[in-house]
């Protein structure tokens, strides 16, 4: 059985919505480099709408298929919809990933968080700041696993 | 698409050679060297023929060369029995580096919640320790010094013959990981001072799951897996008749041709290092010299070594690194770390090991791809972005 399953290997190889945008409304980059993950995901927001997201990785391939697939599962929906990701509903949109390859859609699930805050606090929109813990505290996502 | 296999450290295709030595014991002779009909004496006389082949490729004595499932086993055996022996007589003390194998780190592991002590001797930026390094380790309690032969992710050679001499002036146990070097680069135990040696077939063409360790006749050897009297008393179950005679085959093959053999993997090995080095920010771990003819250890800043590998495998390159995802753990590379290298530049290594099985097309291609792959993971790096904005500096 290959690692990944075809699913991610597909987001993978050829990654959906990789790339910048210049304008964006709110960015959100979580993970660290020494942990060998970075995640940088960009929103264009109008009316509420992800109208255009686009997303850099430095990471594993599973981090790359997860970045992808979480940008196509938030491209058009309200940002009340985005928020409702999660990293489970990531790694089953791939058709599942390795158990110690989870913390991957733990990052794009916290990275999309982070550039919806990114948005609000670069808007003044409030929010319940419980919401949105910071996800850069070192190795947080990493803890669950050990 | 054509495979490109690079990762001879890992293991290797078998040779014909090996293949050959091996199928009539597939088929045909199928006798238990313990049994004392014909049959039985057969293969017995076959296995001792095979051991007295292993023997002579490491100048040692037939009777010093016991019969394991591998390079693995053979180091369990060796560090435990030293460990044990030495304890007996109030040696507790154990020496050996940073950058060892997990087959060798652990068991110091567990030796050390056992009540050893192990000094892991810190490991230079190029990959080597020195034999006065050893030397001035060495206590009074010291039961052995276990040190590699050469590392088998930077490919480093370590002063092998200087550090058995070091220890046995000072009557110390000497065992060295060699699962790297035998078959590849010489291998002598009597001139290179070694008490103790491991070895493993499938990484000289050989098959798996089988291998030897060497142990200098005086040096006590305890016994671990416990039945029948096989391998002198010292490693109890039916032997694996078919792996020893390949892997006897394979070692001597080895051996005849390993002169041609490292001139031609230099070559392939010093055109790779020579293209790859060209890609910006990239740095060769290990020694420039002192290395396996077969290895090639290059990081390449602001990328992942996981995502690399995968996209040279749909190329057909098979490869490995140390990256921490390659791993199965958090961290990269022990190997990678023990030679100084921050975390973010050994997650981007990529390791290259060739065998005489590789061409100089192969090569080619490797440099015409490589570069193409990370560069285009540079472009979505995150970590190149900064890199290249100047908002970090370049670390290689």
């Amino acid at each position: 059985m290959a690692l990944y399953s075809e699913k991610v290997m597909d987001h993978f190889t050829n990654p959906r919505n990789v790339g910048k945008i210049e304008d964006a409304d709110g960015i959100g980059e979580v993970g660290n480099a020494k942990c060998g993950d970075i995640m940088k995901i960009y929103l264009k927001i109008e009316n509420d709408i992800i109208v255009d997201v686009k997303f850099n990785t430095f990471g594993c391939g599973s981090a790359i298929a997860s970045s992808s697939m979480a940008t196509e599962l938030i491209k058009g929906k309200p940002i009340s919809e985005a928020l409702t990701l999660t990293n489970k509903a990531v790694a089953e949109a791939l058709d599942g990933l390795p158990a110690h390859k989870m913390h991957c859609s733990v990052l794009a699930e916290e990275a999309i968080r982070a550039a919806i805050k990114d948005y609000y606090d670069k808007n003044g929109i409030a929010y319940d700041k419980a919401e949105f813990p910071d996800p850069t505290d070192e190795d947080e996502h990493h803890v669950e696993e050990e | 698409m054509k495979t490109v296999y690079v990762d001879n450290a890992a293991t290797t295709a078998m040779s014909d050679k090996a293949i050959e030595a091996m199928t009539p014991f597939l088929k045909g002779v199928y006798g238990n060297p313990s049994s004392l009909h014909t049959v039985g004496q057969v293969a017995k006389e076959h296995l001792e023929d095979a051991r007295a082949k292993i023997a002579k490729c490491l100048n040692c004595e037939p009777r010093e060369v016991y019969f394991t499932s591998g390079g693995s086993e053979a180091d369990n055996q060796a560090i435990r029995s030293a460990a044990l022996n030495g304890a007996r007589k109030d040696k507790k003390h154990i020496i050996s580096t940073a950058f060892e194998h997990h087959a060798v780190l652990h068991t110091l592991k567990k030796l050390e919640k056992e009540g050893f002590e192990v000094t892991y001797l810190p490991v230079h930026a190029d990959g080597l320790i020195t034999a006065d390094e050893v030397a001035a380790a060495i206590r009074e309690d010291t039961a052995l010094v276990t040190v590699m032969f050469a590392n088998n992710e930077v490919g480093t050679i370590l002063p092998i013959a200087e550090i058995g001499a070091v220890c046995r002036a000072k009557g110390v146990v000497f065992h060295t990981d060699a699962v790297q070097a035998v078959g590849h680069v010489p291998v002598d135990v009597k001139a290179q001072n070694i008490d103790m040696l491991s070895l493993s077939a499938h990484k000289f063409h050989g098959a798996k799951g089988v291998g030897a360790l060497y142990c200098k006749r005086g040096i006590p050897l305890n016994t671990f897996i416990d039945g029948g009297a096989q391998e002198r008393n010292k490693r109890a179950g039916t032997e694996n008749l078919a792996g020893i005679a390949a892997m006897a085959a394979a070692l001597e093959e080895a051996c005849a041709n390993m002169e041609a053999n490292a001139q031609k993997l230099s070559a392939l090995r010093d055109r790779l290092i020579e293209g790859l080095l060209k890609v910006p920010h990239s740095k060769l771990n290990g020694d420039r010299k002192k290395r396996l003819p077969s290895n090639v250890n290059i990081c390449f800043e602001g990328i992942e070594g996981e995502s690399l590998l995968l996209l040279l495998d749909a190329k057909g390159i098979c490869a490995s690194s140390g990256s921490a995802c390659t791993s199965g753990s958090l961290d990269p590379s022990h190997v990678l770390l023990a030679l100084g290298l921050p975390h973010e530049i050994a997650h981007g290594s990529l390791r290259l090991s060739l065998s005489e099985y590789n061409t100089a097309d192969e090569v080619e291609y490797i440099i015409k791809e490589v570069p193409k792959v990370v560069e285009y993971l540079r472009g979505i790096s995150p970590v190149w972005e900064e890199l290249e904005k100047g908002l970090k500096p370049h670390l290689i």
